[in-house]
């Protein structure tokens, strides 16, 4: 039973994670808006990156996702 | 993995029911060749993109209608992309990235209809690709650089002492390629459809006073996972792209 809780606990704990992401993801965008304010002629060409950018970084909320997955489900 | 979801599951099916693969037709060549709804969407996806590429292009008109633009547009997109990352020389490889792109991309869109599988959500497929692509890079560099591939390894411009930890550092990146690669695919496939499957939930628990708003949020996400299933596909192009530069282009 203990180590059932623990279980949760700790993907409760993986979901920490989000914190850095969010920090990363509003960098992304923030960065772009003041970016393409000051030059929006270059606005566009830079978009496909932050996309890019943007993936990248979700993908590393995803990574502590498998981690609770793994935690809840396989351990 | 679903039994066991169940069990901790408040009420309703649990939402990783949707990713249980269902052996359809047993088929046994002393290894497992079974059909599953998994194998039926694999074809499924492979079908579509062979009949939106030749029918589309059948015609061959010199001004395109709308399924030919279509068509000349993912061309031109993963030719672009290609271009822009590795140069001429990646032309060889087009076809490999434009195959890979079309059937992550239709299975990613494919999964994004009510009552289907997502193939790409499941981490066995995406690894096989990102596998593929791996050794497909490792081997090229080889055969294009001989041992020169291993320069990769080597960052220019640092101080001696600094060199085996960067060196082994860079070595490591190099080997999660494939990991991080292939859990990117099928951790976003997994994560949108199983929050769009709570939120479903959340609306039928609620009922007709209160199920709107978590309605509305999920026609939102609906949106957003159409915008995440063509991203991942981008993503994966883009980094086998990225990941073929360094094998053409040896200097770090």
């Amino acid at each position: 039973m203990e180590a059932d809780a623990a279980k949760l606990i700790g993907a409760g704990l993986a979901t920490i994670a989000l914190a850095g992401v969010g920090v990363g993801i509003g960098n992304i965008f923030g960065s772009f808006v003041s970016g393409a304010l000051r030059n929006p002629a270059a606005a566009p060409k830079v978009f496909g990156n932050v996309l890019l950018g943007f993936a990248l970084t979700e993908a590393i909320a995803l990574f502590a996702l498998v981690i609770a997955m793994l935690l809840l489900f396989v351990f | 993995m679903a039994t066991e979801a169940a069990d901790h599951g408040v009420g309703g099916p649990s939402p990783l029911e949707q990713f249980e693969i269902k052996r359809l037709v047993d088929i046994d060549f002393g290894f497992d060749a079974s059909i599953t709804n998994s194998s039926i969407f694999m074809m499924v996806a492979v079908v579509g993109v062979t009949i939106f590429m030749v029918v589309g292009m059948r015609g061959g008109a010199l001004v395109p209608g709308r399924w030919q633009s279509l068509a000349e547009m993912s061309y031109e997109f993963v030719a672009g992309m290609l271009r822009d990352n590795v140069g001429s020389a990646g032309r060889r490889y087009f076809p490999f990235v434009f195959t890979l792109f079309m059937f992550i991309l239709f299975c990613n869109l494919i999964g994004m209809i009510p009552y289907t599988f997502t193939v790409t959500s499941h981490i066995v497929v995406t690894f096989a690709l990102a596998a593929v692509v791996f050794i497909g890079v490792t081997v090229i560099g080889f055969i294009r650089n001989g041992i020169g591939f291993l320069k990769l390894f080597v960052p220019s411009g640092v101080p001696i002492f600094l060199l085996p930890l960067l060196v082994l550092i860079e070595f490591i990146s190099y080997l999660t390629r494939p990991i991080s690669l292939s859990v990117r695919l099928f951790a976003n496939m997994m994560a949108g459809h199983t929050m769009l499957k709570v939120f479903g939930g959340f609306v039928v628990s609620l009922g007709i006073v209160g199920g709107w708003a978590p309605l509305a949020f999920v026609v939102a996400l609906t949106g957003l996972e159409i915008l995440i299933a063509f991203l991942q596909a981008y993503v994966f192009a883009i980094l086998t792209c990225i990941y073929l530069n360094d094998a053409f282009h040896v200097h770090h």
